[in-house]
């Protein structure tokens, strides 16, 4: 399934551009073709309540333009999908709408990978100061939100990738807590 | 002669003072409850209190529409910020978790309290343990994001327990940041006035704040949208409908009085052509009203607006009599002589009149009954006034102009019309074929066929509460004790059960008094559950043992516990001024020595299966109600009510006509028009709309009291054409009174006038066209 779903991203990777006139527009214009995708992930949280890093994985989903679910399935079963601006969580078959600006930190978290998935490049320039690095083959994003409500919980979010693939995405919170997500697509 | 006459006309004009001064001190009331059934038993009357006053007639839905999507979110952003200042309103929530502050410090403040987790195993080391770790393991989630900070100063997680358990309560979709109907064409608001339901007034007031704060809104945030100038307020609710059908009654009591009085002096003025014969024709009409409204104040203390609306059927009928006294009599001179002839006969039809009214009088519907007493002394003021009264106050000259010609032509036409008898019969079998061929029942047996609200409101209002998932009582537990804490811990120990219930899919949810405020006892045991802050922190330092949290960050935790030891338990007053005593309010009612809780049960898609529920609770010391198989019930009880008053009034007219006829001829030919009429009027009715409410049913009795009147005219020796005349100009005011009625937008309104109007009508036809006289 997996194995399927990379070799349709492959082919809808288009020529490579050179390195040299590599920049956010080419970069989210190449994510932009992707139409539909899943991936696994791990991720590392590290809070400075605890004295470890806490661990969850499960899987993401994403469908153009705007829906993208996060599923933990370890420790515990819980999913968050956002769909068309709404934004649930689902837990124990039981679903919470969740307000977006009510939930800063998810919202940061979900919104900007949907943008950037989406190659949305007016919504991700509206709600963040972009800052590209790298080339097409390794490039790093970093999103600093504008809002100051959104920068008073997260402080930045740095988003990995090779090509018009997303590997880790780092977000920093304002109290210094801190998420690490690494995204493997090869993963059976 | 001129001494009795003085004093004639001088009791009369003393009458007429009194009851003037008793008009200027009536109370006016357009309160729809006199229209709604009272219940006969305590419990079901504090189900119907709670319908009336409670705080599901409290609720206001609210829906936006027009502009986009956007505007209208600010739009009701900014509405609910301002509603939220009115006293008028208890509560205001249109999705914004900011409205609900304060109930969630409450709820979080009372934690230990309100946990059903909280039990003394749980502040054991082992309990302790596992609830920490499993609040650490959630962090890890994605609602870790807001747990997290919750955690310190609960690690054991109680504040997701109340989370749980009051979620499902508001689940209508969001639409930036704000509710909105699924389709997200509407942006929805969700209100409680703090006065009851039944508080017309102060609902009206409330009413009037929304409407003026939404167009104050509208129009500053218009400049930012220009989109929001066809905004739209749609607004539904018990007090909503209440404010309007008052309004309703208000306009067409008035607009209908009006109309009518003008169609009947139309018709005066083409027949007498004189203003003098026409004012001094409206002399016993405006005494009948005067003294039945005085004794519907004297009789009930408040006289109902659709009383006043039903004044012009009396109107209409009450001027029948100057009618036969000018047309038959001619002039001043033969008054006395027409008295003599014909008199014995429209005294008779006093008579029956009166049995028929007398009938409503009787009737559990207190507005009803102000009808029929209004009827009545109307009716019989103005046959007085007209027999007594009126002969002396016309001028020696008086005349009424000569209507032979038009007599004449009428009178032709009748007789050609009797040619058609035949046709009487066959109408009538005919209508009993279509009685009796019903498919349908006879009798529409729901209360919604009486209620004032409109088809199109009661639609909103159903879609505008689909879309909050607003509640819509109609299954309640109800819990019945001797107090307060008595049915609280029953509900309690009824709440494992409905679980139960919920989990085999039986019931969708359940609300319940006690989540919010638990029992003494139970609240006495949780506390008691609280370990002192000595031993809470021995327990922790074991318990954290192989978890990642340091005891020391938990010492917000330490101290909440400790407070909670010592903090009192929760009463109602603790919840005063959240929506959450609103809810409770609802939910506890304490009426002198008994209380009741009630536990409104939320249906699962496909429905209640009643049977399945009641043999799940079956031996559980509670009440299943089912509140529109109640007023279903109730309103049955009422139909038989009404058949029982109706088919006494038929009778004690019949009795009243053959005592008086003694003839089983004459009686015949007055009984026959008029049971024909009444076949008609109810087949036609089927026919053309659907079944028959208990309102028509009063209708087709006041067929019988109003149509014999005319009727039994045709018993005696007068025929001249003048009476025919007579007859029909009187059945013509009758039928311009009661057929304008059938128009109204109120259902008591239009059942009786589209009944007795026509009914009244066709009963002098059918006497007419039986008559064999020659």
């Amino acid at each position: 399934m997996t194995k399927r779903l990379v070799a349709l991203w492959l082919c809808a990777l288009p020529l490579m551009a050179s390195a040299g006139d590599f920049d956010l527009g080419k970069l989210l214009g190449q994510l932009a073709q992707t139409r539909a995708a899943r991936a696994t992930f791990i991720e590392k949280q590290y809070l400075g309540l605890l004295d470890k890093p806490l661990e969850s994985s499960g899987e993401l989903a994403y469908r153009a333009p705007d829906h993208l679910e996060k599923r933990t399935l370890q420790p515990k079963a819980e999913a968050l999908v956002l769909d068309a601006g709404t934004l649930t969580v689902e837990r124990d078959s039981r679903r919470h709408v969740l307000k977006l600006q009510d939930y800063p930190e998810v919202a940061v978290f979900i919104d900007s990978i949907r943008a950037t998935m989406a190659g949305d490049r007016r919504a991700l320039e509206a709600a963040y100061r972009t800052e590209l690095d790298g080339h097409y083959e390794r490039w790093s994003l970093q999103l600093t939100p504008i809002a100051p409500k959104m920068l008073a919980k997260v402080s930045r979010v740095r988003i990995i990738g090779a090509r018009a693939e997303l590997r880790q995405i780092e977000i920093v919170q304002a109290d210094g807590d801190r998420s690490v997500m690494t995204i493997d697509k090869a993963a059976p | 002669m001129m001494r009795r006459r003085g004093l004639i006309v001088g009791v009369w004009l003393l009458a007429l003072l009194f009851g003037l001064a008793l008009l200027s001190r009536a109370r006016f009331s357009a309160d729809m409850s006199a229209f709604l059934p009272t219940a006969p038993s305590a419990e079901q009357q504090v189900l119907v209190d709670q319908l009336k006053d409670g705080t599901v007639s409290r609720l206001m839905l609210v829906g936006i529409e027009g502009g986009s999507p956007e505007a209208r979110a600010e739009l009701s952003r900014q509405l609910a910020a301002r509603l939220r200042q009115h006293h008028a309103f208890a509560s205001v929530a249109n999705g914004e978790t900011g409205g609900f502050e304060r109930e969630r410090k409450l709820l979080f403040d009372n934690r230990y309290l309100l946990s059903p987790a909280v039990t003394p195993q749980r502040f054991s080391v082992v309990g302790l343990h596992a609830a920490i770790a499993d609040s650490i393991a959630g962090l890890a989630l994605p609602s870790g994001a807001w747990t997290k900070a919750l955690l310190p100063a609960d690690p054991t997680g109680e504040t997701l327990q109340l989370l749980e358990m009051l979620s499902g309560r508001d689940s209508a979709a969001l639409n930036d940041g704000v509710w909105a109907s699924r389709d997200g064409k509407r942006s929805l608001l969700m209100l409680y006035t703090r006065a009851a339901g039944s508080d017309t007034d102060a609902q009206q007031a409330a009413l009037a704040a929304l409407h003026s704060d939404f167009a104050a809104v509208r129009q500053s945030l218009e400049g930012r949208y220009p989109a929001l100038a066809d905004a739209r307020l749609q607004v539904t609710g018990p007090g909503v409908f209440g404010v309007e059908a008052r309004e309703r009654i208000r306009s067409e009591a008035l607009r209908f009085s009006v109309l009518g009085s003008l169609i009947i002096i139309a018709l005066l003025w083409s027949v007498y052509r004189s203003w003098r014969v026409l004012l001094l024709g409206l002399v016993p009409v405006a005494s009948g009203v005067i003294a039945g409204v005085a004794a519907v104040s004297l009789g009930f203390g408040v006289v109902h607006g659709i009383t006043v609306g039903f004044g012009i059927t009396l109107i209409g009928e009450a001027v029948d009599y100057s009618i036969y006294l000018f047309i038959q009599s001619g002039g001043a001179g033969s008054a006395g002589e027409w008295q003599r002839r014909f008199w014995p006969t429209i005294r008779l039809g006093v008579f029956t009149s009166v049995c028929g009214f007398a009938a409503l009088l009787f009737s559990g519907f207190p507005g009803l009954a102000q009808l029929g007493l209004y009827s009545i002394a109307g009716l019989i003021a103005a046959a007085l006034v007209t027999r007594w009264v009126l002969p002396l106050l016309l001028p020696a000259d008086f005349a009424v102009r000569d209507l032979s010609r038009l007599a004449e032509r009428l009178a032709r036409g009748l007789r050609a019309l009797r040619r058609l008898r035949w046709s009487v019969p066959v109408l009538a079998l005919a209508a009993l074929a279509v009685l009796f061929g019903l498919r349908q029942p006879l009798w529409n047996h729901d209360l919604a066929a009486l209620s004032p609200v409109p088809l199109e409101q009661q639609r909103l209002d159903a879609s505008l509460r689909a879309e909050l998932s607003a509640p819509d009582v109609r299954y309640l537990a109800v819990v019945n004790g001797v107090d307060r804490e008595a049915v609280l811990r029953e509900a309690e120990r009824l709440m494992p059960k409905l679980d139960a219930l919920v989990a085999r899919g039986l019931l969708a949810g359940y609300e319940s008094p006690s989540r919010y405020l638990p029992s003494q006892a139970t609240q006495v045991a949780r506390r008691a559950s609280l370990p002192d802050a000595a031993t809470l922190r021995g327990r922790l330092d074991a318990a954290l043992s192989g978890l990642p949290i340091q005891p020391a960050k938990l010492a917000p935790f330490v101290a909440a516990v400790e407070a909670a030891r010592q903090a009192p338990l929760l009463n109602p007053a603790s919840f005063q001024g959240s929506s959450l005593a609103l809810l409770l309010d609802g939910l506890l009612i304490t009426q002198g020595d008994r209380s009741l809780a009630l536990l409104p049960l939320r249906a699962p898609p496909a429905g209640i299966d009643a049977a399945a529920l009641h043999q799940a609770l079956a031996g559980a010391p509670l009440q299943l109600v089912d509140l529109k198989t109640e007023s279903n019930r109730l309103y049955g009880s009422y139909l038989d009510e009404a058949l029982t008053l109706v088919a006494c009034g038929m009778l004690a007219i019949v009795l009243l006509l053959a005592l008086v006829l003694r003839s089983p001829a004459r009686f015949g030919r007055v009984l026959l028009p008029l049971a024909s009429a009444v076949l008609v009027v109810a087949a036609g009715h089927q026919v053309l709309g659907g079944t028959l409410n208990l309102l028509h049913l009063v209708g087709l009795l006041l067929v019988v009291a109003i149509g014999s009147n005319y009727a039994l005219f045709f018993v005696g020796n007068e025929r001249s054409a003048k009476v025919l005349l007579s007859l029909l100009i009187a059945n013509l005011a009758t039928l311009a009174g009661f057929g304008l009625l059938a128009f109204s937008s109120v259902p008591v309104l239009s059942a009786l006038g589209s009944t007795a109007g026509p009914g009244a009508l066709l009963a002098l036809l059918f006497a007419a066209m039986l008559d064999r006289h020659e």
